[in-house]
């Protein structure tokens, strides 16, 4: 284990669902500083790949966090998740700060409350994304992107090295995703290495490193995202029946 | 004339029970509400049940085997829901009709009355003895201090389970606790109470509580002080008014609902009125 290893390696990787193979032989490298974009249509396995990066689905093959096996990887202070916003409940209302908390877990005592440290740190995440005048407002009094953005500076509030997103964009509106564009251009350039899963590139394309492009479950290209399919056009679309192959756990945006 | 109330040792016994039951039922029935199982305290009251008749039939203290019972089911019903084998509220279902049975079997075993389960069924406060008192209180102060001391952590459990797993907090372990703990509330709530109405003081008072909070925090304070002053107030009119404790306590938490029903109704048809009288 060094610090000059992958962020995240995937080889070899592969992922069956009720006794269906989603996922076969994906591999992946992100770097620090590097932001790596997962494409593909929909059922392609773009969220079950994250989900297996990240420890939540189990899988075959190689996972490694800064050069240590997912399974020996316990320096969770490094690794931020967003996930998709379905899997946040709410039976009883939380306000935007305690929300942004959680992201400060890993570095947290077995017992006693948040410190103030803590919480100067959730509230320069929540500026970070634009809601600073948000943090006492429920969560669920939130529109869809502004959830979104909450859960997104949740992931940032602890400093991770490595962040790994699930279509962090989805409902976020054109200005705003323009604005975590330039966030998460930022945090690349200051050393982070970002995964994340997109429908559509749009204002992410300039700061993207590269492209990893899912297809039935299998790496159809990796590179410059100028090269990469366009999406929409060479993937089959997802309303098309004979091409739609729902993955469990990975709904349809 | 509280003084005179507490002129009576099992009123004193009573009141320190209810202390307890107040505070602990809401401080982990929130948690029970905010993972959306409202109904989970049901379950295991019912299986508790067939651990008071285990008692009964044993000559073994029937708090004990109640607490060591519902603890039990509260692991099974974990297991069974984590597994994926069965879903939560069949599971419950289970639970709910197997606690019965059982507890009424076993009762009829140990040759007791249909009397002596209805202590327990809605609770009894002039049969709370000193070493049910002691063992209420113990009990209570462990899930009062969990409860708060791992607030942080069984938040985020219940919140999304899935980012407390990546962020590397053992999702199950603090799920069977927060199962377990909800095991030892209801033993705690089962001679004040009673264990067919224990769930509404771990539900009620939450329920009440949202009406006029905005965070989790707030919610889960003003739940616990919500659920200690419904019991108090319940176990002191039961006294005055010659009531059963345990639905005395309950109507209290759910007239407290409606009042805070009532008042986020008016208070938000006052502000539309002004706001639209602004714009």
């Amino acid at each position: 284990m060094t610090d000059a290893a992958p962020a995240l390696r995937l080889e070899g990787v592969d992922v069956d669902l009720g006794g269906r193979a989603v996922l076969r032989d994906a591999a992946l490298t992100v770097r620090s500083g590097e932001l790596v974009v997962l494409l593909g249509p929909n059922g392609s396995g773009k969220s079950t790949l994250v989900r297996a990066a990240v420890g939540l689905v189990p899988a075959r093959g190689t996972i490694e966090l800064f050069g240590t096996p997912l399974t020996r990887f316990r320096d969770r202070r490094r690794l931020g998740y967003v996930p998709q916003r379905a899997g946040v409940t709410s039976g009883v209302p939380a306000t935007v700060r305690e929300v942004v908390l959680g992201g400060r877990l890993p570095r947290h005592p077995v017992l006693g409350l948040h410190g103030r440290a803590d919480r100067r740190a959730a509230e320069e995440a929540v500026e970070r994304v634009g809601l600073g005048d948000r943090l006492r407002t429920p969560f669920t009094e939130l529109s869809g992107g502004q959830q979104q953005r909450v859960l997104i500076a949740r992931a940032l509030c602890d400093d991770p090295e490595l962040l790994v997103m699930d279509e962090p964009t989805a409902g976020v509106d054109r200005d705003h995703t323009a604005q975590l564009a330039t966030t998460l251009a930022g945090l690349a350039a200051e050393g982070v290495a970002i995964l994340l899963v997109a429908h559509e590139l749009g204002p992410l394309r300039p700061h993207v490193e590269r492209a990893v492009v899912l297809e039935h479950g299998r790496v159809a290209y990796t590179g410059p995202c100028d090269a990469a399919p366009e999406e929409g056009h060479q993937h089959p679309h997802s309303s098309d029946p004979e091409n739609l192959a729902p993955v469990p756990g990975e709904g349809v945006w | 004339m509280m003084l005179e109330l507490l002129d009576y040792p099992f009123m004193q016994r009573a009141l320190v029970a209810a202390v307890f039951t107040g505070l602990a039922a809401p401080a982990i029935g929130t948690y029970l509400v905010q993972r959306r199982l409202a109904l989970l305290g049901d379950g295991l009251g019912h299986i508790a049940l067939t651990g008071v008749a285990l008692g009964l039939l044993t000559g073994w203290a029937p708090l004990l085997t109640a607490v060591v019972v519902a603890a039990a089911g509260a692991v099974l019903i974990e297991v069974l829901r984590r597994s994926g084998r069965t879903s939560g509220d069949v599971a419950l279902a289970m639970l709910f009709y197997g606690g019965i049975a059982g507890g009424v079997l076993l009762t009829g075993l140990a040759g007791a009355s249909a009397a002596v389960l209805n202590r327990f069924l809605f609770g009894s406060i002039t049969t709370v003895s000193s070493t049910d008192v002691w063992i209420v209180a113990v009990l209570g102060v462990v899930v009062l201090a969990l409860s708060l001391g791992l607030a942080p952590q069984l938040f985020a459990v219940c919140q999304d389970e899935e980012h407390a797993r990546v962020s590397g907090v053992p999702v199950n372990l603090y799920g069977l606790l927060i199962a377990v703990l909800a095991a030892v509330t209801i033993t705690v709530a089962m001679r004040t109470v009673g264990l067919l109405l224990v769930s509404a003081l771990m539900v009620v008072p939450v329920a009440a509580a949202q009406q006029a909070t905005r965070s989790f925090r707030a919610t889960h304070l003003v739940a616990m002080l919500l659920g200690l002053l419904a019991a108090l107030g319940g176990v002191t009119t039961s006294f005055y008014v010659d009531t059963q404790p345990g639905p005395t306590i309950v109507m209290i938490a759910l007239a407290a609902f409606v009042l805070a029903a009532l008042g986020r109704v008016v208070l938000g048809r006052r502000r539309r009125v002004q706001a639209l009288g602004s714009s």
